[in-house]
């Protein structure tokens, strides 16, 4: 391989790692609230949360641009506060991922949520456990496979990103260009052993997730 | 402590189930809620504990509201006695009764030797203290009902609430554990709780309140709530209520139905009745 594909490599590791994190940052906070609380505006969350998932990847990557590129709704102010911009750097490939891998994280964590016997919280409610300590000691642990598959999957997706990143990150090698980014360059320039490479290793990758998925998901079961 | 449901009603997100209850519960008091099925009993109980939002009215600890309470606080004032349910997890007896020391630990600590006591001393109570190391899984459902107890005992809490403390245990074990509640409202405890056999409230209860349709359709003394008329009202059924002399010298009231088809099916209010 190429030093080119192993460093595409090395930055779709990055950029997936980092996004699943984000995930399981933002999406189970997400997912609990949709799957235990009542609050106003709750179908637009889940509306939104949903959306990456049925929406071109294209249209997701456009949105992203009006909202954080140079002059974006909250990337106009960031550049004049900062003279720096998210756009076309290692940050929006995160962002990009992020955003796609959300709705399959949050709707696996939801139903893992839901699926969580609510006498059990009442129970720590009625020792006197607060909702925060109940969430960190009941549910996400009663929750942890269907959380844990959750996580699979959008460490998948967003190694797999391919739209939306170009949309916002572009296709520039070393800095933004993922492992689907670079096999497109690749087969567009005719560098048929290099495509070939990073196919069969996003390949094989992808079937360990999908394996260790089926084996969490047996699991919940 | 004093105890003040005013106006609460209660139910589930988009359903009601009732409304209008009012009434009050000092330390040291019984109070019976006697109801048929579906009547709102768990429900008023959740609702007080704040399990439920309330959908009206308020609930008020000495006169101040607890809307605001955190769990912690609410769990030293409040101890619950769920319906007991088959245990999910095998936590010896000793552990399970051991968390009703939860609302009394520091955030980071672990239960300290004063609060094991405070544990042992309530299976001593409840004369429970040689299931101690037996899984919460394997003994029997009136093993479990008193475990139960003696985790919300463990709670030291000012107000108990006892939902179907008795269902499905057998005779001897009703008999204790309605036994236990005379003692505890001794201790000053403000005890209520649900049942289903109005003789239980004769034996125990010093109010009785009777839910139906959930609204509280009698509040009094037993004696005065529980009647011929009332228990027509409520259950369809036809019933005699009688004295009997006790072993101990003193009276008790009883509740004897009649089983007649006709005050089966006839009776209006009865959801068999052909109106």
């Amino acid at each position: 391989m190429s030093p080119d594909s192993i460093s595409a490599l090395r930055l779709s590791l990055q950029v997936a790692v980092a996004a699943t994190a984000l995930n399981a940052l933002v999406g189970i906070p997400i997912a609990y609230a949709l799957a235990r609380r009542r609050f106003w505006g709750k179908s637009l969350v889940d509306l939104l949360v949903t959306l990456p998932l049925i929406l071109p990847p294209t249209v997701v990557g456009y949105y992203l641009i009006v909202l954080l590129g140079r002059r974006g709704l909250l990337g106009a102010p960031l550049y004049h506060a900062t003279g720096w911009t998210v756009a076309f750097t290692w940050y929006a490939a995160v962002i990009a991922a992020t955003v796609m891998a959300l709705p399959l994280l949050v709707r696996t964590v939801r139903a893992a949520i839901e699926s969580v016997d609510r006498d059990l919280e009442r129970a720590a409610y009625t020792l006197g456990r607060s909702e925060l300590r109940t969430v960190l000691e009941v549910t996400l642990p009663l929750a942890r496979n269907g959380i844990l598959a959750g996580l699979v999957l959008a460490f998948a997706r967003a190694l797999g990103e391919f739209g939306a990143t170009l949309m916002l990150a572009g296709n520039i090698p070393g800095r933004t260009a993922t492992v689907p980014l670079s096999i497109y360059t690749a087969v567009q320039t005719g560098e048929s052993g290099e495509a070939l490479a990073l196919v069969v290793v996003l390949t094989a990758l992808s079937c360990v997730v999908l394996i260790a998925a089926n084996r969490l998901g047996a699991r919940t079961a | 402590m004093r105890l003040d449901v005013a106006d609460l009603a209660f139910g589930y997100p988009g359903k009601e189930v009732g409304r209008g209850v009012t009434f009050g519960l000092a330390g040291g008091e019984v109070l019976c809620l006697l109801g048929p099925n579906g009547g709102g009993k768990t429900t008023l109980f959740k609702t007080i504990l704040r399990l439920l939002a309330p959908r009206g009215g308020r609930v008020t600890v000495d006169g101040e509201p607890i809307a605001g309470w955190s769990r912690g606080r609410l769990a030293r004032v409040f101890g619950y006695v769920p319906q007991a349910q088959l245990g999910l997890f095998p936590f010896t007896v000793a552990e399970t009764v051991l968390m009703g020391r939860t609302a009394h630990i520091g955030p980071f600590a672990t239960p300290s030797r004063g609060d094991r006591a405070v544990a042992e001393e309530m299976l001593a109570v409840l004369g429970i203290g040689h299931l101690a190391a037996r899984p919460y899984t394997e003994i029997s459902g009136g093993e479990r009902q008193l475990t139960l107890i003696a985790r919300a005992l463990a709670q030291q809490p000012a107000i108990l609430v006892m939902d179907e403390p008795t269902a499905s245990l057998d005779f001897g074990n009703q008999v204790r554990v309605l036994g236990e509640i005379e003692q505890l409202a001794r201790r000053g405890i403000a005890v209520m709780l649900s049942t289903h056999d109005p003789d239980h409230a004769f034996l125990c209860a010093h109010r009785v309140a009777l839910l139906h349709r959930g609204r509280l359709a009698r509040l009094g003394p037993p004696d005065d709530v529980i009647t011929r008329e009332s228990l027509r009202e409520v259950y369809g059924i036809e019933v005699t209520v009688t004295e009997v002399p006790r072993a101990d010298g003193r009276i008790s009231r009883v509740c004897v139905p009649t089983l007649s088809p006709d005050a089966r099916g006839i009776l209006p209010g009865h959801p068999g009745h052909p109106s």
